[in-house]
């Protein structure tokens, strides 16, 4: 009863409570690692340094007014931004964040399930993520959301072929499509999996900023041609649920990438003997730690990069990524087959 | 017990999003209400433990293929009534006979089938004991399935370059 119903609830409870108030306070985060970018000080009247910030962003958003647009498809309008946050969230279900740690005597796996097909749920959770943009595009029936919707459909269907691609080869290379099983396969061999696929380490970085619509790929909502972009017509929380996906994607993004590529809870080096020191940090830190620092790279990027040009976003995934995603698989199942 | 109450509730919806479909006036709508179809659909995959397929339904159809019509849809302009007001009389004419043929069709089913024993189910391609589906449904497709699978990536090629062929102004 207690390891059936209770703990997983718990696990789950905590687990969206944890995502939502780090997705809340990333915001700050963002905001001050620009500042500093750019020589400013950021956020500093909300409490000591701007911490009480994202609360008091809260609750303006919770007190604004909901505005739907008259001629808006209203019953589209409201579930668009239930779409993009939901599979966002579902999305952690299959993250590993350690193998197992001990509560009041109670072996607990770190992590809500461990599927055969654990791979392929998140690539299907993210790809129904996008109706939310699409979504809110159409139902606000205005022309800029529009064709801020028709383009993130387009970016997402063809950065999403590349990623898929690299995952392939990245599978070839671990035998299972377990999430657990892949950081397992990446301590058996003994290298992180970034050393083993560089390339499709890159691009799956590359198209994770291209899913999320983070900057350079933010076409979506470029304020300078698009005034908001697919948000333009949304107001209090609804807009701030659309902020908050784009953020908690930021997260899947960024600890699937770990799991994958940077060997999960393991410590750096897991094949080398001499480094047992790093086994005494809990496996879950490391898997933070390493999360945290694709987030600041993602951030760091934003503050750094400009905007691409829509055709050069459209080259850069057809005819880059994806060739490149082409060429890597058979190099990679050459090698299975032949060592 | 729980699993055909599940089963029945699941059947509903399915059956209930595919007559929204065909019936919803808004075509985003209709198209939505196919993701939800897809989506139910799906889970009755994961109640027959194939959690392979499951995935891939919500994958390829719910997240690939319907992206794509929805596409279509936003791009093209349905609102503009079509030119010639279609024969609505003769259509549900046509609609009433077919629905009246395969109401007979499915009753004559019924009728022969009512108090014979269900036939045994036919046994599928022998599975090695400990291997997940994914790599069941893989094995298949590679060796018995195989020629089946390449004609179908053929075809797929095939439309691929037709659609290139298409879209390009010079050949």
């Amino acid at each position: 009863m207690i390891e059936t119903f209770v703990v997983p609830i718990l696990k789950i409870l905590v687990l969206l409570n944890a995502v939502l108030v780090s997705v809340t306070f990333m915001t700050l985060l963002e905001r001050k690692i620009i500042a500093w970018v750019q020589v400013r000080l950021g956020p500093m009247r909300v409490g000591p340094h701007g911490v009480l910030q994202p609360i008091a962003d809260a609750v303006k958003l919770l007190l604004k007014e909901d505005i739907t647009p008259s001629r808006a498809d209203k019953w589209v309008f409201t579930l668009a931004p239930i779409v993009s946050m939901v599979p966002a969230l579902i999305a952690f279900a299959v993250i590993p964040f350690d193998r197992e740690a001990s509560f009041f005597g109670y072996r607990i796996p770190l992590y809500i399930a461990d599927i055969n097909v654990g791979l392929l749920y998140i690539v299907s959770i993210t790809s129904i993520g996008i109706y939310g943009i699409i979504l809110a595009g159409y139902a606000s029936n205005s022309k800029f959301p529009l064709l801020a919707g028709l383009r993130a459909s387009a970016q997402l269907v063809s950065y999403e072929i590349a990623v898929t691609m690299m995952l392939v080869s990245l599978v070839v290379n671990a035998g299972t499509l377990s999430m657990v099983g892949i950081v397992e396969a990446q301590l058996q061999q003994g290298v992180w999996y970034a050393f083993l696929q560089p390339v499709a380490f890159v691009v799956l970085f590359i198209g994770g900023l291209a899913e999320t619509n983070r900057a350079p790929f933010d076409l979506p909502e470029a304020e300078q041609e698009l005034t908001g972009g697919f948000h333009t017509e949304y107001s209090g929380m609804r807009f701030a649920l659309f902020f908050l996906a784009e953020y908690a994607n930021m997260i899947v993004v960024s600890a699937v990438a770990t799991t994958l590529f940077l060997g999960g809870w393991l410590r750096p080096f897991p094949g080398v003997e001499a480094l047992w020191l790093l086994d005494y940090v809990p496996g879950w830190l490391w898997f933070f730690l390493k999360t945290f620092a694709f987030i600041y790279i993602f951030m760091w990027i934003r503050a750094t990069l400009p905007r691409y040009r829509y055709d050069q976003l459209m080259r850069l995934g057809w005819k880059v990524l994806i060739p490149l995603g082409i060429v890597n698989l058979v190099i990679t199942a050459t090698l299975k087959v032949l060592l | 017990m729980l699993e055909a109450v599940v089963f029945y509730t699941l059947a509903a919806f399915i059956l209930g999003f595919g007559v929204l479909v065909v019936t919803a006036r808004n075509t985003v709508h209709s198209v939505l209400f196919l993701v939800a179809n897809f989506l139910c659909v799906a889970v009755v995959f994961v109640m027959l433990a194939a959690e392979f397929l499951a995935i891939i339904q919500v994958l390829v159809y719910a997240g690939g293929i319907v992206v794509l019509y929805l596409f279509v849809v936003m791009l093209v302009n349905l609102k503009r009534p079509p030119e010639a007001p279609l024969d609505t009389r003769r259509q549900s004419r046509a609609g009433f006979v077919l629905a009246a043929v395969l109401l007979a069709e499915l009753s004559a089913i019924l009728v022969y089938t009512a108090g014979r024993p269900a036939p045994a189910p036919v046994p599928g391609p022998a599975v090695a004991a400990g291997t997940g589906n994914t790599e069941a449904v893989g094995m298949l497709l590679y060796t018995d399935y195989l020629v089946p699978f390449e004609v179908a990536s053929m075809l797929l090629l095939v439309a691929m370059v037709g659609a290139i062929i298409l879209a390009r102004k010079d050949v």
